[in-house]
Parts: C-alpha cells; sequence; structure tokens
C-alpha cells in the first residue's frame, strides 16, 4: 500500500514537471507580450517596453525564464505583471471565494443526481425514465450562459432577489444573520447553474452503472434469498454500482477553475475562474501559468485520492 | 460522420454488422428522429451558404437602419430603403438586429460557419486521435531507449487530461490573433485525448486476432494493416465521440463568442448572434432567445444522435431484437 502511493506520488510530480514546461512554453511562444497590452498609449515609449521586458526578464531565453518562474513560485516571491502582487497570496484569496460556489454546486450535483439516476434505471423505459433522460439531454445541450441569462430575469423578476455579485454593497453594517442570508441568496443561482451540467451528466451515470449491475447474478441470489427489495437495490446493487463514481470524484476537483470562468463572469463572482480570465486580458503570465499549475495539481491530486479510495472501497484490488 | 456509415456498408466484410446496427438505431425513436433532422439541418447550412453568397436578398451583412430591432414575422413596410434591401418573401421571418440585418439570413449563414468550426474540430481532433491512439495500440512494444512507445503516448494524453481544458482553449485563442482558424483548430488539438483512448483501446484487442495475424503473415504493410484492416473494426467508439464531439465544439465556440473570443464579425455564428443579442435581452428578446434554441436544439440533436449510436455499438444493450 505504502509502496503503491509513493509510487504514485512520484509518477505524478515526474507529469507535473511536464506540464510545467509544456504549459510555459505554451504561453510564452504565444504571439502577444504583456508589454503589447495598450500599444496605444501616447505615455509608453520604446525604452519603457524595454524596462518592463528586464524588469519581468523577458528578455531570457525560455529555459531560463521557466527557472526563474519556478524558483519564484516557490519561494512566494512570484509577482503578478498586472498590480505587483504576490501571485500565491492573489490566488488564495479568489480561491476561498471560489470555495463555496464549488462545495454548494457540488452538493447539489452529488444529491440530485443520485436519487433520479437510481430512480430512472429501476423504472426503465418508464415515463420518468424518458422525462429524466429527455432533461438531461436537454441540460447537457443548453449553453450555459444561455440558461445564466434566462434565469437571472426568472429569479429577478419572480422573486425579485439579488443575483449578482457576492454581496450586497451597503450591508457591511448589518447583522450577521442578515449579512447570511444576504450571501446565501447570492450564492443559490450561480450554484444552481454551475450544477445543471455536471448534475445531467452524473444522473446518466448513474443510471447505465445502475442497469449493469441490476442484471448481475448476485442481484438474483440476494433476490432468492429473500432480502427485501430495498435491502437488495441499496446494499447489493448500489454499493457495487457506486465503485466507478470514486474515479468521477477525484475528476471533478479541476472543475474549480476551468469549469468556472464563464459563470464567475457572469455572475460577476470574484472566483479563480474570474481570476483567469482577467489575467488572461492583461497577458498577465505568471497568474495563468500559476493557475494552470494549480489546477494540474488538483486533478493528479484527484486522481490519486480516487486510486486510494478505490483500492480502499474494492477488495478485490490488490496493492 | 453519417456517410462514413454509408460508406462502411459498402464494404462486404462489415456490412452485416452495420446493417444490424443501423435497424437497432432505427428503433430508438429519438435518436432515429434527431439523425434526419441533422440531415434535414446540413442541406439548410449548405442551402444557406450558397444562397446568402449569390442572392442579394439573402445578404446577411445588408444595413437597413430605419429597420431596427422589428420583431419576427414583420413585413417589410420601409419607405427609405431601396428596392434589392426587401428581405426573403417580403417578411422578416425572424426580425431584425441592432443594425436591422435579417436574423433569418444571418441564421442562415450562421448554421454553415457553426457546422463548419464543429467538423473541422472534430476532424481535427479525429486525425491526431486515431493517430496517436492507433501508434500507441499498434506499436505499443515497440521500445524507445528505456520506455515503450506505449507508456510515451499514454503520458502525453495524462499531461494533456491534467490541463482544464476551456481554460487552456481560452488563453490560446486570447494569445493567438482571432480567426476562426485558430478557434477550428485550438479546439481540435485540445480534445482528441478521448478518441485515442478509445482507439488505443481497441487496437489492443484488435493487434492480435487472426485477421491481423494473417495480414501481417502476408507482409503488408503496416501503414495498410492499420488503416485498411484494423481502423474501421475500431470506428465504432470513434462514430459516437465524432458525434458528441461536434456538439461540444459548437458549444465552446458559443462559450467563447460570449466572452469575445469566439468568430469574429462579419462571419455569423450562432454563438456570436446569440452573444450579440444578450445586449438587447429586454429590449429584443428574440435576438437572445433564436440562436439560444437553435444551439440547444442542434447540440442536442448530435448528443441524441452519438448515444443513440452508443447504444447500438454497444453489444452488452442489444437485448431482444
Amino acid at each position: 500500500m505504502i509502496n503503491f502511493i509513493i509510487r504514485n506520488i512520484w509518477q505524478r510530480f515526474i507529469l507535473l514537471i511536464f506540464i510545467s514546461i509544456i504549459s510555459h512554453s505554451v504561453i510564452h511562444l504565444a504571439p502577444g507580450e504583456p508589454a503589447l497590452v495598450d500599444p496605444s498609449n501616447p505615455r509608453m515609449k520604446a525604452e519603457d517596453i524595454q524596462r518592463i521586458r528586464a524588469a519581468y526578464h523577458l528578455d531570457e531565453p525560455l529555459h531560463i525564464q521557466y527557472f526563474f518562474w519556478v524558483r519564484d513560485l516557490f519561494t512566494g516571491e512570484l509577482k503578478s505583471f498586472k498590480d505587483n502582487q504576490p501571485v500565491l497570496k492573489k490566488i488564495w484569496n479568489r480561491f476561498i471565494n471560489s470555495l463555496p460556489l464549488f462545495m454548494v454546486s457540488m452538493m447539489i450535483i452529488w444529491f440530485l443526481a443520485f436519487p433520479v439516476g437510481i430512480k430512472a434505471a429501476l423504472n426503465r423505459d418508464s415515463i420518468f425514465d424518458r422525462i429524466s433522460t429527455f432533461l438531461s439531454y436537454a441540460l447537457i445541450s443548453i449553453p450555459g450562459f444561455f440558461l445564466a441569462y434566462l434565469l437571472i430575469i426568472f429569479m429577478v423578476k419572480t422573486f425579485d432577489v439579488p443575483v449578482i455579485g457576492m454581496r450586497t454593497f451597503g450591508l457591511e453594517e448589518a447583522p450577521v444573520l442578515f449579512k447570511f442570508l444576504d450571501r446565501v441568496w447570492h450564492l443559490t443561482l450561480p450554484a444552481i447553474v454551475s450544477a445543471v451540467g455536471g448534475m445531467a451528466v452524473l444522473s446518466r451515470y448513474v443510471r447505465s452503472q445502475m442497469l449493469e449491475v441490476i442484471h448481475q447474478d448476485y442481484m438474483r441470489t440476494a433476490r432468492a434469498k429473500g432480502l427485501s427489495e430495498d435491502q437488495v437495490i441499496y446494499r447489493h446493487g448500489l454499493r457495487n454500482a457506486l465503485l466507478p463514481f470514486i474515479t468521477m470524484f477525484g475528476l471533478t476537483i479541476p472543475g474549480l477553475i476551468g469549469g468556472s470562468v464563464i459563470f464567475e463572469t457572469i455572475f460577476a463572482w470574484p472566483g479563480m475562474g474570474r481570476l483567469g480570465f482577467e489575467a488572461i486580458l492583461a497577458r498577465d503570465f505568471p497568474v495563468i501559468l500559476t493557475l494552470t499549475f494549480f489546477s494540474a495539481i488538483l486533478v493528479l491530486l484527484g486522481t490519486l485520492i480516487s486510486d486510494i479510495l478505490y483500492g480502499v472501497a474494492d477488495p478485490r484490488i490488490k496493492f | 460522420m453519417n456517410e462514413q456509415i454509408i460508406n462502411a456498408d459498402t464494404l462486404p466484410p462489415s456490412k452485416g454488422l452495420f446493417q444490424e446496427r443501423w435497424s437497432i438505431l432505427k428503433r430508438n425513436s429519438m435518436a432515429y428522429a434527431s439523425y434526419w433532422f441533422l440531415i434535414a439541418l446540413f442541406a439548410f447550412a449548405i442551402m444557406g451558404k450558397v444562397l446568402t453568397q449569390n442572392i442579394v436578398i439573402f445578404d446577411p451583412k445588408t444595413v437597413r437602419l430605419s429597420e431596427k430591432f422589428l420583431p419576427p414575422l414583420t413585413p417589410y413596410a420601409s419607405k427609405v430603403s431601396v428596392k434589392e434591401d426587401v428581405p426573403f418573401m417580403g417578411v422578416y421571418l425572424l426580425g431584425t438586429d441592432e443594425l436591422g440585418r435579417d436574423v433569418f439570413a444571418r441564421m442562415m449563414e450562421g448554421s454553415f460557419v457553426s457546422l463548419t468550426v464543429g467538423f473541422v474540430a472534430v476532424a481535427i481532433s479525429l486525425t491526431v486521435g486515431v493517430f496517436f491512439g492507433g501508434l500507441a495500440g499498434f506499436y505499443g512494444r515497440v521500445k524507445l531507449g528505456f520506455i515503450t512507445v506505449d507508456t510515451l503516448i499514454m503520458g502525453f494524453v495524462d499531461i494533456m487530461l491534467c490541463f482544464p481544458s476551456f481554460f487552456l482553449i481560452l488563453t490560446v485563442v486570447a494569445l493567438l490573433p482571432p480567426s476562426i482558424y485558430n478557434i477550428m483548430i485550438v479546439i481540435g488539438l485540445t480534445s482528441w485525448m478521448g478518441i485515442a483512448r478509445f482507439v488505443r483501446a481497441e487496437f489492443l484487442s484488435l493487434r492480435d486476432q487472426d485477421f491481423v495475424v494473417a495480414a501481417k503473415s502476408q507482409a503488408i504493410p503496416a501503414w495498410r494493416i492499420i488503416f485498411i484492416h484494423m481502423v474501421p473494426n475500431a470506428i465504432a467508439p470513434v462514430l459516437v465521440s465524432a458525434s458528441i464531439g461536434v456538439a461540444t465544439a459548437i458549444l465552446t465556440e458559443s462559450s467563447l463568442s460570449f466572452l469575445g473570443f469566439g468568430v469574429q464579425p462579419p462571419d455569423a455564428t450562432w454563438g456570436n448572434i446569440l452573444a450579440d443579442g444578450k445586449t438587447f435581452l429586454f429590449d429584443a428578446p428574440w435576438l437572445t432567445f433564436i440562436p439560444g434554441l437553435t444551439i440547444l436544439v442542434v447540440v442536442l440533436a448530435f448528443n441524441l444522435c452519438g448515444e443513440g449510436l452508443r447504444e447500438a455499438f454497444n453489444p452488452k444493450l442489444r437485448t431482444k431484437l
């Protein structure tokens, strides 16, 4: 077990090095430079651009730049091109904001997808199955921002609640309970919208997993033993159907960054996705690179955790 | 993709298989309906391309400033515009936008561009995916120095999977000069990993089968074995991913358009018509709803078609013929 974990971490560490090299070269080889973001600014003279390039090591060869980036990242000295703030602190602040959004939408996804998927699988080809199948395809197919706009109009017109941003401006002095409820209102809609796609996909997976399991021999055996239907379905069936979802869970973690760009932009939510988008607009290479690196770490961590959990949950797997 | 099924039909050995699968697909009414819907859509898109380029009443770029924000089905009643500007049948079937352009004509043009983005992106990802997957599956045991080809390629696939895909696409598209070709290439080059994995898995089970061994014993060149003998046998999961891939590419393009990095005007796509229309959501809701619902329906049809193919090709789910 320990050997397995160490070997896995070692492999992922090597992957991570390659990822950082590739993302560094992709970003630096692409045309467009931080010094050229504002070409029409009359106060930017050639020598200013030269000074900026020198200050950010942009004149050095690529591998030296890579070395500088890694050194600064690990000593915590990495500064944003845009406002000279430490990158790690910036990302951490945004991470704290993204986390509740991500957790609430994960909760919506996992708590709703399972009952729907199981019910659809148990009543295959029933009205419920057909409707939920069609609905989940429709939800996968709808452009996320289109749905977000429809929901914003609907919510604002019917419930008259604030939906944009993280909190209502000017409520800093309000009682704690009031502030909390205000936060909940702001959280609801973005969380629902970002949960919709994942929920549709996951409920399809749950359905197909349950369908695979339902016709297995051990299910017939369990029925033959005279167990109640609930016990057959939930103890014998669901437990076996659950195994692949350990992997799915690991793979949802990177959604923290990649999946949230659009929704955080629409809802003006100051999270990591929006930080990435702003950094792209400003050609803020350190922030883009560090975010990509961070998200790769999350992916690798997620798969590592799911590999280990898989071994713990499934006794058939030997390390 | 659909043409490929028909072409494969003419190959004698696979004939039985594809006919059998086709009859299974037919029984799935939603998938079958979306298949015909997509055929009709291709016809519409090609017709749209021809008409918008050649016939002046379909010109999507005609600006009629006196005819701004007319709701759908408004008859043409302008006294200011010249005669050539009269829309098709004298009616704005889908209304006009903020410059008085005919939305129907723009949607016709956009259908062709959007579908092209989807298909070219998928063609690129298919090419790269089949190439790497085939290489890893066929030459997997060959050693290059201290690692095998398989480890090398699959390691690369794992690396690519670690990038947050939309974020990566956005970064590259934003850094490159805006061009429709860049968008197709970038979407294609960031979505081939699934196909490579499927093709590799199929090749691993195919490479030791008798027909491949027989082909090798006749000294048939490797590229011929791979492309003529093995790829047609591994095509089923690839077709499924291709169908769903087109859907994803169309959605990705519309998301990029929303952020301002999609296909740039004057080229119209469903995505950028929608992204432009959202500014006028309250004054002219049809500018948002028409492209939004179009994307929804078309992407839904691609997804249902892909799922239908998946069910048809899944031997486990082939119950009671």
